[in-house]
């Protein structure tokens, strides 16, 4: 009995794989190339602006990170970055403005459950995972390179 | 009268006197949009934040009823009302200006048809002489509880639905009006192990078609007893499985299937991609398109069944599946 639910729940999620459209992987591509190669285009530009305005390469680049979270949190604010990751999926998800967006969103939505339960409980809700596991896999790097440096 | 299984054939009929539908702007844009009662283009509709404003679509769907069928509040015997949000927080802070009696229901999206059976079973059962089913849902209230918030920025994939902005509400009776509730057939919790929470037709689906083959055993007959068999939130993939099911036990239901997700979006324009889903979204169409359709005659007898997926991001979270539900009422031209 069990073993027929089981064969039974197996054919169908395998029936309901083939019967659900899936996304073209080369648009998606291309259209995540286009707006990935975009946000990194404007990020070299206020590089190369920074740079001209006689900052060192170190400060210049910092500058643009600055200049890119914030713009990403205006352009959330104006419920305009989402627009652009429907159309660019991954290509405005993995720079950093994807980032500053994941951020910004819930901190908007959660405004209404209070500055302390709201904001502060829930502005992480999407970054969160990141940031821990991001810290954690440095830390371990950190680690392996101390150890490799004490081997060598 | 009990019949088969899980049936309930009315003796007395019970009638749906009245109906109104409130929708938000994206609805009211589509295919359906002239036929909703009230638009409320603002999303937050004046309030705060996405729960109030869910809430004040149920508070606007009563005032809209009441004032189309001319009854004061005292004369509505009990309300039976749910949404999507947790604890019901869009019914409770909806209806709670009218003190009239309430049952809280929550049914996921087939809330509506779980309401109008229950609704009805009162009216027959003598406790109540009239009442109101009514159900709500609200995009971005639904997208915060179960998704992403709405400023952030991700795909939908294209199986996936787009939740329904919007309330709808019946006044039903035993005095004679031209529509009536026949019969209901209750919904067994359907389970076939689907995980994909973006894809809730296919969750769906096996519900609606055992909801569907129940019905037709339980009173003994066949799809050519109805002129319209109606789904709540199936959507394009969800039909499509659907109508392999039923055909699988027998049954070709493809001419005669129709979903109120399908009808109320036009997925090309509005890049709603599978369809529209939520508790509003069988309400609504139900308290125009449908009621409309029956009321005039054109329909004569229809099977009317709201879907839903019985979804919850802790259960998600554990790894459990989408289990689905679907209620089916009878209503007829009579």
């Amino acid at each position: 009995m069990i073993r027929d639910v089981e064969k039974r729940n197996k054919n169908y999620n395998a029936y309901v794989e083939q019967v659900t459209p899936k996304a073209s992987c080369l648009k998606n591509c291309i259209k995540a190339f286009i707006t990935g190669g975009a946000i990194c285009l404007f990020g070299q530009i206020l590089i190369e602006l920074f740079k001209n305005a006689g900052m060192a390469k170190d400060e210049a680049s910092l500058w643009t990170t600055i200049c890119l979270v914030l713009a990403s949190n205006i352009l959330t604010g104006l419920n305009i970055y989402p627009l652009i990751t429907t159309w660019g999926g991954a290509g405005s998800l993995v720079p950093i403005t994807g980032f500053a967006n994941s951020v910004a969103a819930p901190a908007i939505e959660y405004k209404a459950e209070g500055e302390v339960f709201g904001i502060g409980c829930k502005i992480f809700t999407i970054a969160g995972p990141v940031i821990l596991y991001g810290i954690f896999s440095s830390w371990i790097a950190g680690l392996l390179y101390l150890l490799a440096k004490l081997w060598m | 009268m009990q019949k088969g299984s899980q049936s309930f054939k009315f003796d007395i009929p019970v009638y749906i006197e009245q109906t109104a539908s409130v929708v938000g702007e994206k609805e009211s844009e589509g295919p359906l949009g002239r036929m909703f009662d009230v638009v409320i283009k603002d999303p937050m509709s004046g309030k705060d934040n996405w729960e109030q404003a869910e809430s004040a679509l149920q508070e606007a769907v009563v005032d809209k009823l009441l004032m189309k069928t001319s009854y004061k509040k005292e004369q509505i015997r009990y309300i039976l009302s749910g949404d999507l949000l947790g604890q019901l927080i869009a019914t409770s802070f909806g209806i709670s200006k009218y003190e009239i009696p309430h049952f809280g229901i929550y049914g996921a999206c087939s809330t509506f048809g779980e309401a109008l059976s229950l609704g009805a079973l009162i009216i027959s059962a003598g406790a109540a002489d009239r009442l109101i089913c009514m159900a709500s849902s609200h995009f971005a209230s639904a997208e915060k509880q179960f998704r992403f918030p709405l400023e952030y920025g991700n795909q939908r994939p294209k199986a996936s639905t787009w939740t329904v902005t919007g309330s709808g509400a019946a006044v039903i009776t035993n005095e004679r009006q031209p529509v009536a509730i026949t019969g209901i057939t209750t919904g067994k919790i359907i389970d076939y192990g689907v995980k994909d929470s973006m894809n809730m037709g296919a969750c769906m689906a096996p519900a609606a078609a055992d909801l569907i083959v129940a019905n037709f055993k339980d009173f003994d007959t066949d799809e050519k007893y109805y002129d319209r068999i109606i789904t709540g939130d199936l959507g394009t993939v969800g039909r499509e499985i659907l109508i392999n099911l039923v055909k699988e036990k027998g049954y070709d239901i493809s001419q005669i299937h129709m979903d109120c997700g399908i009808e109320i979006f036009d997925p090309q324009k509005q890049g709603t991609h599978a369809g529209g889903s939520g508790c509003g979204c069988s309400a609504v169409v139900f308290s125009s398109y449908i009621i409309d359709n029956v009321r005039d005659g054109k329909w004569k007898r229809i099977l009317f069944i709201p879907t839903g997926a019985l979804l919850s991001t802790v259960s998600y979270n554990e790894g459990q599946s989408v289990p689905g539900i679907a209620h089916g009422v009878i209503v007829e031209h009579v």
